[in-house]
């Protein structure tokens, strides 16, 4: 559904991805993982548009996103920290991205009704607390029922019914044959969330297998340690890849 | 003609004796030559080609209809010596066009209390050329020239050596000089119109005790240029849009013991110019809307600007010298920024008129297409705080706060 | 573009900074309008203000908006539309908005009081350089990441157009006056906005003094609607270089 091909992205001197290669597949949800600065934030930009990478090219749903902006009306994006036009209110500010989608007629409401937005149109976004925002954050992000939804550390900031209510969604539509890649810094969420796991450390995959690969490869029962293994091993740095495994 | 002249008593029983009317196709010379002292020779309307026509006895030529005489751009068409000799309602069209016989529409030489009234002029080197002559009426007349350029074209109305005369409501355009006076005394010139002329609308020198007064000048080449001459008067006039590089509303040079008073300057590159001019009154003028209201030359003294507006000039005054024998005084300058606390209509603190700027521009003239930017207007208000470049004595005392009613 | 447009109006329209302007630029024109006498001083005492002030508050908000307006910038960016639409429709907002601060501030008055021609043009310059400063605004924004550094730019390229260009034209015709510069000078004030305004202006209020000119090409571009029309479409180049440089660049940002 998503194919990374080549991608090259330099900031300055800095490299932050090198020759970076990815298959992202429907129905499948990723966990995409690494330390601090790994350029996770740069993927997920470069494959929104909002980064332009130095070289190679990605592949959604048989276009390339190069020149292209009409691949994004299949995604659904929910960023790290949403912020909106202080004078909008909520209201306006859903109308607004359903004006930007003019061919989709039928809009997802479900987590509009679960975390009580309906009942707070008027707001102007310049009054909302953080975790509002991020509930207004999501519920764009799921409202055109988008093939693909990226979601950059969605339960940040959110209160425990709300995370939640935000989970079940996740599972629902990842079951419901969607692409759902996910980042996140709680490592137990992911578990819960995710059957894929790619970890990427200086700009290269360090590992991309399925979770139980990953379980099995490191040779631990819980997500959290096998995780932690797989981030010693990056930092000794002479661990052979893992073979993607996608075919 | 006899035959003719016999019917024409006949059948026009009221026309006096002494009255010849001629129709197209008839020669105005030979009627000039066949006429009597006194006889008015009246041409019907249509168009009379002739030229070189020479008249030295008291006759009255006029026109019915607007009869018109083309002279077919050869030489003269009329030329006149002698007295009481009146041209009137003519149409007279193409001259030769010579500088060395200085051809003209109609000539006069040693004449005296003559008058050419009501005569249209079109394409004519020299319109009107009057040599040596006195008591003439030159009244209501149209002059029109259409040459290119100043070489192929003479003056308008043109005096030489005249004295005692009176030129009143004519409109000259697009000659050499409008109206030129050489060596004319005692002759009045009013409500004429003199518009586009190649070189200046007005020119005169050594022409001493005349009055301008409520004439037009505009869009001559070069403005007004009077030079050599004492005692004008000159009032009432409207001087402009003479714009260029040495156009001038009016040029003074050696004018001295004068009056120039109640004129409107506008929109002229430079109002007044003048050098070498003392002992003149400038009063009641509105400069407005000049590039200079004022370039007063250091060679000048003892004049007299007083009660005159100054609005919407770029610079109101500028000079080439550091030396002011003039006075300013009780001017309004729109510029002033000065306050009158005892409410006496007059600014407590003096003006000075020239600015810094203008005096940069006076030297280097480019440098004009800096002006109203902010460093300029910076350099402005610091030198109207400490002085030093521009001259001590150029100052208005006694500044008016509001403008005067000089409509 | 039109629906991106009309929700970036929307904000910035509701903005205090707007409100603010407009109010400034209101009470600007009524007192110019109550200390002068006539349409001309009006005109004068408005020259300052279009040519100084328009221009900054251009180029500081400008640049202090699009820094305000990153993240809403980027959500944009994540949605199914243009990345030259989301630009245009940022500059188009800032741009209408000062256009409208200015016009509403002089217009009201304007209504009341009149106004002639060259106030007319006037508030035509004032907008040009609105959009001249805002481009130019944007163009430091894009090529900066830091707000700071970018409203330092803009203050710099202010000064540097409203001040020290004209001095260092002054001084260049000082030094070398004994040369025939007109012609160089002329060219040299198409290089700044701000001077071409003002010449724009110098051709209403000081024809007299521009056709003292020697030569007969100056005679021909002050006097007749040549210099005019030459100065409007130079003024149309400086309004397009610095936003179409500025989208260049925001094409290939990364955000």
């Amino acid at each position: 559904m998503i194919s990374v091909r080549n991608i090259s992205k330099k900031f300055g001197k800095l490299e932050v991805l090198r020759e970076f290669n990815l298959e992202f597949e429907a129905g499948k949800s990723y966990a995409l993982m690494g330390p601090n600065g790994s350029g996770k934030t740069t993927l997920i930009k470069i494959i929104l548009g909002m980064v332009i990478p130095n070289k190679g090219d990605i592949i959604v749903q048989g276009d390339s996103i190069k020149n292209n902006f009409k691949y994004r009306s299949n995604i659904g994006y929910m960023p790290q920290i949403g912020r909106y036009p202080d004078n909008m209110k909520i209201g306006q500010l859903f109308r607004m991205m359903q004006d930007m989608r003019p061919e989709i007629k039928e809009y997802d409401l479900e987590l509009i009704g679960a975390f009580g937005l309906d009942q707070m149109m008027e707001k102007p976004m310049h009054t909302l607390s953080g975790g509002t925002r991020q509930k207004v954050s999501a519920a764009l992000a799921f409202m055109f029922d988008a093939d693909i939804l990226i979601l950059d550390e969605p339960t940040a900031g959110l209160d425990p019914m709300a995370v939640e209510t935000l989970k079940n969604k996740i599972k629902k539509e990842r079951d419901s044959g969607k692409l759902i890649l996910i980042t996140s810094h709680i490592l137990s969420e992911l578990d819960e969330l995710t059957d894929q796991a790619i970890y990427i450390y200086e700009g290269d995959i360090f590992f991309n297998d399925s979770v139980d690969a990953l379980k099995e490869t490191t040779g631990e029962d819980r997500f959290t340690t096998a995780i932690a293994r797989l981030m010693e091993w990056s930092l000794k740095k002479k661990q052979p890849k893992t073979e993607m495994s996608h075919v | 003609m006899k035959t003719l002249l016999l019917c024409l008593f006949l059948l026009s029983s009221p026309v006096l004796a002494g009255t010849v009317l001629l129709k197209p196709g008839d020669s105005i010379k030979e009627a000039v030559a066949k006429a009597q002292e006194g006889d008015v020779i009246i041409l019907s309307a249509g168009e009379y080609s002739e030229h070189e026509i020479i008249i030295r006895k008291s006759l009255t030529i006029q026109g019915e209809g607007m009869p018109t005489i083309n002279g077919k751009e050869q030489g003269d068409i009329f030329i006149v010596a002698g007295e009481n000799i009146h041209f009137k309602n003519l149409r007279i069209i193409n001259t030769g066009k010579s500088n060395i016989d200085d051809s003209a529409a109609i000539k006069f030489f040693d004449s005296q209390h003559c008058s050419v009234e009501g005569v249209e002029l079109d394409n004519t080197f020299f319109g009107l050329h009057f040599s040596n002559s006195s008591n003439l009426t030159i009244k209501n007349n149209k002059l029109i020239s259409r040459a290119e350029r100043e070489y192929q074209t003479g003056n308008g109305i043109h005096l030489w050596k005249c004295k005692d005369s009176m030129i009143e409501g004519n409109h000259v355009e697009g000659h050499r000089d409008g109206i030129y006076l050489e060596f004319v005394t005692n002759t009045i010139s009013q409500h004429n119109t003199v518009d586009g002329n190649k070189r200046y609308g007005l020119h005169f020198m050594f022409s001493h005790d005349n009055s301008y007064i409520k004439n037009t000048f505009r869009k001559n080449g070069a403005g007004v240029a009077v030079m050599y001459t004492r005692n004008v008067v000159m009032r009432d006039n409207v001087f402009e849009e003479n714009e260029g590089p040495s156009s001038y509303g009016i040029l003074l040079k050696d004018i001295t013991d004068s009056e120039v008073v109640g004129n409107i300057f506008r929109k002229n590159t430079i109002g007044i110019y003048m050098e070498g001019s003392s002992r003149t009154l400038f009063k009641n003028n509105a400069f407005t809307s000049n590039g200079w209201a004022l370039k007063l030359m250091a060679s000048c003294d003892n004049n007299t600007f007083e009660a005159n507006n100054f609005i919407a000039n770029t610079f109101d005054i500028s000079t080439n010298g550091s030396v002011v024998l003039n006075t300013l005084k009780e001017n309004y300058w729109d510029k002033y920024e000065g306050y009158d606390l005892n409410k006496d209509k007059i600014g407590d603190v003096p003006y000075r008129p020239i600015s810094l700027f203008s005096v940069i521009v006076e030297k280097i003239p480019s440098a004009v297409i800096l002006w109203r930017s902010f460093m300029v207007t910076l350099l402005d208000r610091m030198e109207k705080i400490i002085p030093a470049i521009t001259p001590e004595n150029m100052i208005d005392n006694n500044p008016k706060m509001k403008p005067y009613d000089l409509s | 573009m039109f629906k991106l447009l009309k929700y970036s109006l929307y904000d910035i329209l509701k903005s205090r900074f707007a409100i603010l302007y407009t109010i400034f630029m209101v009470l600007v024109a009524v007192s110019i309008y109550q200390v002068s006498e006539d349409l001309a001083k009006v005109s004068l005492s408005l020259l300052n203000i279009m040519l100084m002030i328009v221009p900054l508050i251009a180029a500081v908000f400008a640049t202090t908006h699009f820094f305000n307006n990153l993240e809403f910038t980027e959500l944009m960016l994540a949605q199914p539309v243009k990345r030259r639409n989301v630009f245009l429709s940022q500059i188009l907002a800032v741009i209408i908005m000062l256009s409208a601060a200015i016009l509403i501030g002089f217009g009201i008055p304007m209504l009341l009081w009149g106004a002639d021609e060259s106030i007319l043009i006037l508030l035509a310059i004032g907008i040009a350089l609105s959009i001249v400063f805002a481009g130019l605004a944007f163009l430091a924004s894009v090529l900066t990441r830091d707000k700071a550094k970018a409203i330092g730019i803009s203050l710099s390229f202010w000064i540097y157009f409203s001040l020290i260009y004209d001095g260092f034209v002054l001084y260049l015709i000082y030094s070398l006056s004994d040369y025939p510069l007109e012609k160089t000078t002329l060219s040299l004030v198409f290089l700044n906005p701000v001077d071409l305004g003002r010449i724009i202006m110098l051709m209403k209020l000081d024809i007299s003094a521009l056709m003292g000119y020697t030569g007969a090409f100056f005679q021909n571009f002050f006097g007749s609607a040549k210099g005019m029309f030459l100065s409007s479409s130079i003024m149309l180049l400086w309004i397009s270089w610095p936003i179409a440089t500025a989208m260049r660049i925001f094409k290939r940002k990364d955000f």
